[in-house]
């Protein structure tokens, strides 16, 4: 392909700009130093840091949104490397149905999930506990687990497997010693993408979320829904720090490019 | 033997997708099927939910001019916000493709990295950036080129630029996923029998990424047409969408029945336009596919 001329250099510095520019408001924001809603003219100032810090609120949703994360990502990726398995490996009727279903929560949108979720908890009267909602996230996360584990238990290898069963390893350790090492960075990439889908996920907690179980990304949308403060550009410039962060690891392990475009690659 | 091995692979598969299976239906299809009955339920205002079966909600959205303009509104919104990651899309990613190795990844980073970050978070910066105090209005006005605040939060234009930033990855990731497999020969081969770098765009590549285009568009569409943080962030109370507007019913006036039966109609337009664009799409660029 031909090099990049110069217009169209020009439409990718305004297309990066569009991109950005959102984050890097929000950024510049929080270092303010005044007691509301500007850029930090006159000096940075860590005030707005030093508020979140005492800000229990927040710091309680935000202790609920990890462990929320970790709790669904986990079981989604348990779940999901069994059924991985049998998808990949054997051609049983029915094998399209049980992937489109397993995959399905993305093609619903997250108001219906919501929606359903609140029907079915005050039905079975077990809403507002954290396991209520831990399965609520363990249904929504889990394709984006099976999707990458898919991608790397498609076109593995039996031999070696085989070659354990027949020395006299339990199918157990089979599994364990020789599938699970070889399978490792999609299940991996798998488990840290349903933790960040998990963790970033708003419109269907937004239902269920009790003032009990309130998850950081609710806590912000309802303070957003009522008032825009620099407390808020504070918590979102950790976030987006945080997100860099995780990114970056993702990218050194699997590929962000695999992670986010998939097996296309 | 033989019946052995095939006995084991009938057993095999549900066993190892058993649980996940199970997980789905207790948590999934069991939900959306109670929605579904609630949908058909009665609401009175004293009464609350009543047991009793009917199709009066969808009658209900279906005759109502309020809901009628919300449908209206949100398909509308959705379509220009699909349009704009169309033109906006296809060429960045044509671009990032033309550059070299190093600048590419860095800059599909760039690009795709922001769908990793809340969308709460980047709709915040959005309602910043378009406040009457916000920055492109204050700039606007320090350049001189308007006098007073244009009003763009709490606007339609609003939320489709919004929506337009937080969905125009997955335009990207589209087109890309086929870009990968354009033959690049084919481009010279075309400029060197003498056709404008316009004519070889349109008679070779776009035809080539045509199926990217439709599945990225097909992807854009559905979230936009659900959309519900921007819109309820940057439209505010008083531009409602269908998605907002089934969370009014639930949590605001408690019509638990019609809120359901909004959500059915959400989800049906949503599958019919996944599985139905999909399925056209599939048939018309088989050649392509293969």
């Amino acid at each position: 392909m031909h090099k990049n001329g110069i217009f169209s250099l020009l439409f990718h510095a305004l297309f990066v700009t569009f991109i950005v520019a959102p984050l890097v408001v929000v950024m510049a924001m929080a270092f303010t130093s005044k007691g509301y809603l500007s850029l930090p003219t006159e000096g940075l100032s860590l005030r707005w840091f030093r508020a979140l810090a005492d800000n229990h609120e927040m710091l309680d949703a935000f202790a609920l949104s990890i462990k929320l994360g970790l709790a669904s990502a986990t079981i989604a990726a348990v779940l999901a490397i069994p059924a991985a398995l049998a998808i990949s490996r054997y051609d049983f009727p029915g094998r399209g149905a049980v992937t489109g279903f397993l995959l399905s929560p993305l093609m619903i949108p997250s108001v219906v999930l919501g929606i359903a979720f609140l029907r079915f908890f005050s039905l079975a009267q077990i809403g507002g506990s954290f396991w209520a909602l831990t399965l609520t996230h363990v249904i929504v996360v889990l394709p984006y687990a099976l999707r990458l584990t898919l991608a790397s238990t498609i076109g593995l290898e039996r031999d070696i497997e085989q070659a354990a069963l027949s020395l006299g390893a339990s199918r157990w350790t089979a599994f364990y010693r020789v599938v699970l090492p070889r399978i490792r960075t999609g299940v991996v990439g798998g488990w840290m993408l349903a933790f960040i889908q998990s963790f970033d996920e708003l419109t269907m907690t937004v239902f269920v979320a009790t003032p009990g179980t309130t998850t950081l990304p609710v806590a912000m949308y309802n303070q957003i829904s009522q008032t825009i403060d620099p407390l808020i550009t504070a918590v979102s410039t950790v976030l987006i720090v945080g997100t860099l962060l995780l990114m970056l690891i993702l990218d050194r392990m699997v590929g962000l490019d695999r992670v986010l475009i998939g097996e296309g690659k | 033997m033989a019946t052995y091995d095939a006995e084991r692979v009938g057993v095999a598969p549900w066993l190892l997708s058993g649980p996940a299976l199970l997980v789905f239906v207790a948590l999934l299809l069991a939900p959306l099927l109670l929605t579904a009955v609630l949908s058909l339920n009665l609401f009175s205002d004293t009464e609350g939910v009543m047991p009793a079966y009917s199709l009066g909600n969808y009658v209900e959205v279906f005759k109502d001019d309020y809901f009628h303009e919300i449908f209206l509104r949100t398909g509308g919104m959705a379509l220009a916000v699909t349009l704009l990651c169309v033109l906006l899309g296809i060429p960045e990613t044509i671009i990032i493709a033309r550059m070299a190795p190093r600048w590419r990844s860095l800059f599909l980073l760039v690009v795709l990295g922001p769908l990793l970050i809340s969308v709460v978070v980047r709709t915040l910066g959005w309602a910043i950036l378009l406040g009457n105090n916000g920055l492109i209005n204050d700039a606007l006005q320090a350049l001189g080129i308007i006098e007073q605040p244009v009003k763009m939060l709490f606007t339609q234009v609003g939320v489709i630029i919004a929506l337009t930033h937080v969905l125009v990855p997955f335009m990207v990731i589209a087109v890309w996923a086929t870009l990968q497999r354009l033959d690049l020969q084919v481009e010279w081969a075309g400029l060197s029998l003498g056709a404008s770098r316009l004519t070889v765009f349109r008679r070779i590549i776009l035809p080539q990424i045509m199926p990217g285009v439709l599945s990225g568009s097909i992807i854009v569409f559905a979230l936009a047409a659900s959309a519900f943080a921007t819109p309820a962030i940057i439209g505010g109370r008083r531009l409602k969408v269908v998605a907002t507007a089934a969370y009014d019913e639930f949590l605001g006036t408690l019509n638990w029945p019609l809120g359901a039966a909004i959500a059915m109609l959400l989800l049906l337009a949503n599958l019919i336009i996944i599985l139905g664009c999909s399925k056209l799409a599939e048939r018309r660029f088989k050649q392509v596919f293969e």
